[in-house]
């Protein structure tokens, strides 16, 4: 078997990087940047709207209120009665949905190309003249309260996640989920609503992505037909949100629920993220993260505690490179049967700890680079992806700049890099340690 | 490899509503085996998409769960590599491979580049014709499926899901889990997989579709080295799946805030000449979009929760229509009666010519679109070949729509929508619900 990964060793580092060339980028007058990514096999396009905010940009006392306006920007304009967006999309056999996270807020069509032109009326139209209604108000909180069950109240899991956000960030608005916290949620109103949508919902916060079989200029006509006519806010408030102070003491969560039926733990350690001209540090979090716990037949993690002990049914590490502001790197253990959460924990600890004394194993990470280099070529077949990747990325401090030179910084990562930033990032004193199970006297009863 | 063995025949075809171009060639390897392909040269990978008609269906009397397991140790160590070996191999090679398994099939569904296409097609071929079953592997993955067991036991989706088929097909595989039980799972060993494997993944069950850089007669070569020493027959397929339940309520006690409910009554076949026009009928009455009657009401009028859908299932041994809804406890009994309301107005007044014409140009306009990359496009020609619709059927499938009239709906909704029979499983608390009989 030896033999076998050598001989498929040598084809590796054949591969060439693709160049980026399928993207263009430009910026209409009134502040708005677009971006085009073609692919021309199919007559179809997706076209996305991106505003730089999100969950993360509410104000105190209104949590869930970006998510919120999201549901809202389906009802009526000055132009459209409630619905008829998502009627006249479909009525032209398109999809279209939106989606809120703590960076940004995004809506999108997929539709065929020929119909760009009324994609951009009706979301440009949206964009500052939405006119709500108190029922729209009314109906659509028990909507967003209904979601919240559906995720977050019927799902241990997703209220344990909850906690250990809340418990991460002490000062930061990260802390709080984007559905929102259900007490505020019952509370949000039209004015709330109405303050986020006219100081963020502007062509100076917003970036067009259309994605698909569109020229640049094709674009650039439509989009300043529709969205170059659009008044931009001046008053747009920085993104200066509040910074963590200093963490100077580990923090620990037990969450019990009866609803548990496999307890695990998770501890995630505050981290940076890619900065803008600065993304090394946050590349070579990417490659421990994977290297240290992506696939468990593949990963550090995986063979220590999946394969050379049966500590573990699951083991992983988690890195989430793009975010504004500091982000988090995560490792999570699911323990077999009969082994507890402290000695879960504890073979975690070690497992770690023998990542750093062993170092990088060069093979592992020449893997890694090749699978990276050779999801450019992949990504070329989804487009819609390589859109999200654009829209989340400049919806969180990066450039296009910054995102084409993505990859080749993650190829340049080195072994000394990782093992670095291992060391910076397993601090305990900035971790959150939490710990899913059953409620004690239950699992008592079990055993 | 000689070109006469080829029968490859290139059928040019544009579908209706936008432009797009599909141009599937049937390919016969030298060896027999057919597969679907579309050769698209732009970007150097191609996308392999292949089924075993049967699934989990196929498990032994006793041994439920035992495909589920077989099927998630294929990649977990073959021929001479154990499973870290064998995944460094693929890592590697910047190949994918995918393993699943669900009623009525297994699939496995690989992209792999242009530049190791050799290798990364032998090192699947270890998984699909040398797979080891190492007691080591089965040990680890056996615990993982017991762990997903024992979640879904807790999780209110996996139970309603597990109690409507229980109640709908009892001892039929329709009516229980893939995953198995906890004890038959812990039960499993190394001969119950070899079995498994052989009774699922045969030559006479399968079905190939093929999209990317790649060409027929390359693909030819592939098809038999890949496939080529598989067994000619595999199990015989299950009986058909006698529906059980009637129309009623029934309430499965789960603490947790929001009920979860799911509804159903039997449905019609895939080959029905009126298909179509259930199709469109499902589409206006609880398609996924903002514009279905089942959204409207339960969702934009009343706020009474997030997602509410129903859709056709004809399976491969049962037919059924179904759908989902999940509402605060102290909600859910409105959000059923309302349910129940649509149901019964669209199976007595069928629709309105305006929805219809809406849910035409929704479908017709929304077909092209689904052939957006290499995997869905051989995904789509998978599926195609096993509910053993011609080549041309892409062609023509956008006009079956527009052929359906309103006099079809409504025919169709009074034949296929039983109000009377529509049973409601309920996980969670639910206020003022109880169950039926």
């Amino acid at each position: 078997m030896r033999r076998l990964l050598a001989v498929f060793g040598l084809t590796l580092m054949a591969l060439p990087a693709w160049a980026q060339d399928f993207v263009s980028t430009f910026s209409l007058d009134n502040g708005m940047d677009v971006v085009v990514i073609e692919d021309h096999r199919a007559p179809a396009v997706v076209h996305m709207v991106w505003y730089r905010a999100g969950a993360a940009d509410e104000p105190p006392g209104a949590s869930g209120i970006a998510h919120f306006l999201e549901h809202l920007l389906f009802k009526a304009t000055d132009d459209m009665e409630s619905g008829q967006l998502s009627k006249v999309v479909a009525e032209n056999g398109g999809t279209d949905n939106a989606f809120t996270s703590w960076d940004y807020t995004a809506y999108f069509q997929r539709i065929a190309a020929d119909r760009l032109d009324l994609m951009m009326t009706m979301e440009a139209d949206r964009m500052r003249d939405i006119q709500l209604t108190e029922s729209d108000i009314l109906t659509e909180r028990d909507v967003i309260l209904e979601e919240r069950n559906q995720r977050t109240e019927n799902n241990p899991a997703g209220l344990f996640g909850e906690e250990r956000r809340a418990a991460q960030y002490l000062n930061h608005p990260y802390s709080i989920p984007i559905i929102g916290w259900k007490h505020e949620m019952q509370q949000l109103s039209m004015d709330d609503a109405m303050d986020f949508y006219r100081t963020y919902y502007a062509p100076n916060n917003a970036i067009l992505i259309v994605a698909g079989d569109v020229t640049p200029e094709e674009v650039r006509v439509l989009a300043e037909k529709h969205y170059g006519v659009l008044e931009p806010t001046v008053d747009l408030p920085e993104r200066a949100r509040p910074q963590e102070p200093p963490q100077r003491a580990e923090r620990r969560i037990k969450f019990e629920d009866p609803r548990v039926a496999q307890p695990y733990v998770i501890r995630t350690y505050l981290a940076p993220e890619r900065d803008s001209g600065a993304q090394e540090q946050a590349a070579a979090l990417v490659m421990l993260a994977e290297l240290l716990g992506g696939e468990g037949a593949t990963s550090f993690l995986g063979r220590k505690l999946q394969f050379e002990s049966q500590t573990a049914i699951y083991t992983a590490a988690f890195y989430s490179d793009v975010s504004l502001d500091d982000t988090t790197f995560g490792l999570a253990i699911v323990p077999n049967e009969g082994i507890s959460l402290q000695e879960a924990e504890d073979a975690l600890d070690q497992a770690v700890a023998d990542f750093i004394t062993e170092g990088v194993d060069t093979e592992a990470l020449n893997r890694l680079k090749m699978q990276m280099r050779a999801e450019q070529i992949y990504e070329r077949d989804n487009v819609g992806s390589v859109a999200r990747r654009y829209g989340a990325g400049l919806t969180s401090g990066l450039t296009v700049e910054d995102i084409q030179a993505w990859p080749d910084i993650l190829q340049a990562v080195t072994e000394e890099d990782i093992i670095a930033a291992a060391e910076m990032v397993f601090d305990e004193d900035k971790a959150v340690t939490g710990w899913l199970m059953k409620p004690q006297q239950d699992a008592e009863v079990l055993q | 490899m000689i070109r006469a063995l080829f029968m490859a025949a290139a059928l040019a075809m544009a579908t209706v509503a936008a432009k797009a171009e599909v141009e599937i060639q049937e390919v016969t390897s030298p060896g027999g085996i057919k597969a679907w392909l579309v050769q698209e040269n732009s970007i150097p990978f191609t996308a392999l998409e292949i089924r075993f008609k049967g699934g989990a269906s196929l498990d032994a009397d006793g041994k439920r769960g035992a495909t589920n397991l077989m099927t998630a140790l294929l990649e977990e160590g073959a021929g001479d590599m154990d499973a870290r070996q064998f995944a460094a191999a693929r890592d590697g090679l910047a190949a994918s491979y995918g393993f699943d398994v669900s009623d009525d099939a297994m699939s496995v569904s690989a992209q792999f580049l242009t530049e190791n296409r050799d290798q990364a097609i032998e090192l699947l071929r270890t998984a699909l014709i040398e797979p080891r079953f190492d007691d080591s592997a089965l040990d680890r993955v056996q615990s993982q499926v017991l762990s997903i067991i024992q979640s879904d036991e807790k999780d209110p989706e996996a139970i309603v899901g597990d109690a409507f088929a229980r109640l709908a097909f009892g001892d039929h595989p329709y009516g229980s889990s893939i995953n198995g039980t906890l004890a038959t799972v812990a039960s499993l060993t190394r001969d119950d997989m070899i079995e498994a494997k052989n009774r699922v993944m045969a030559k006479d069950r399968l079905y190939v579709g093929v999209v990317g850089d790649i060409s027929a007669e390359e693909l030819g070569t592939l098809l038999d080295t890949l496939l080529g020493d598989l067994p000619e027959t595999g199990a015989n397929m299950p009986p058909r799946a006698d529906y059980l339940l009637t129309g009623g309520v029934t309430v499965v006690p789960f603490d947790t805030p929001q009920s979860v409910a799911r509804f159903g009554h039997q449905g019609i076949t895939r080959d029905d000449d009126d298909f179509f026009a259930a199709f469109v009928m499902n589409v206006i009455l609880g398609g996924g979009g903002f514009e279905a009657r089942l959204m409207t009401e339960v969702r934009e009028k009343r706020g009474l929760t997030y997602g509410v859908y129903s859709y056709l299932a004809p399976r491969d041994h049962a037919e059924l229509v179904l759908g989902q809804v999940a509402s605060a406890n102290d909600r859910i009994a409105e959000a059923i009666e309302v349910i129940q309301a649509e149901w019964f107005k669209v199976a007595t007044e069928g629709v309105t010519q305006d929805e219809l014409d809406r849910a035409k140009t929704y479908l017709t306009g929304a077909y092209p679109l689904r052939f957006d990359g290499n995997g869905p496009i051989a995904n789509i020609m998978v599926g195609m070949q096993m509910q053993d619709l011609p080549v041309d059927y892409i062609a023509t499938r956008n006009a079956k729509v527009e052929a359906v009239t309103l006099e079809d709906v409504k025919r169709v909704a009074a034949r296929v929508l039983q109000p009377e029979n529509l049973h409601f499983v309920v996980v969670g608390q639910p206020a003022g619900l109880e169950t039926t009989n």
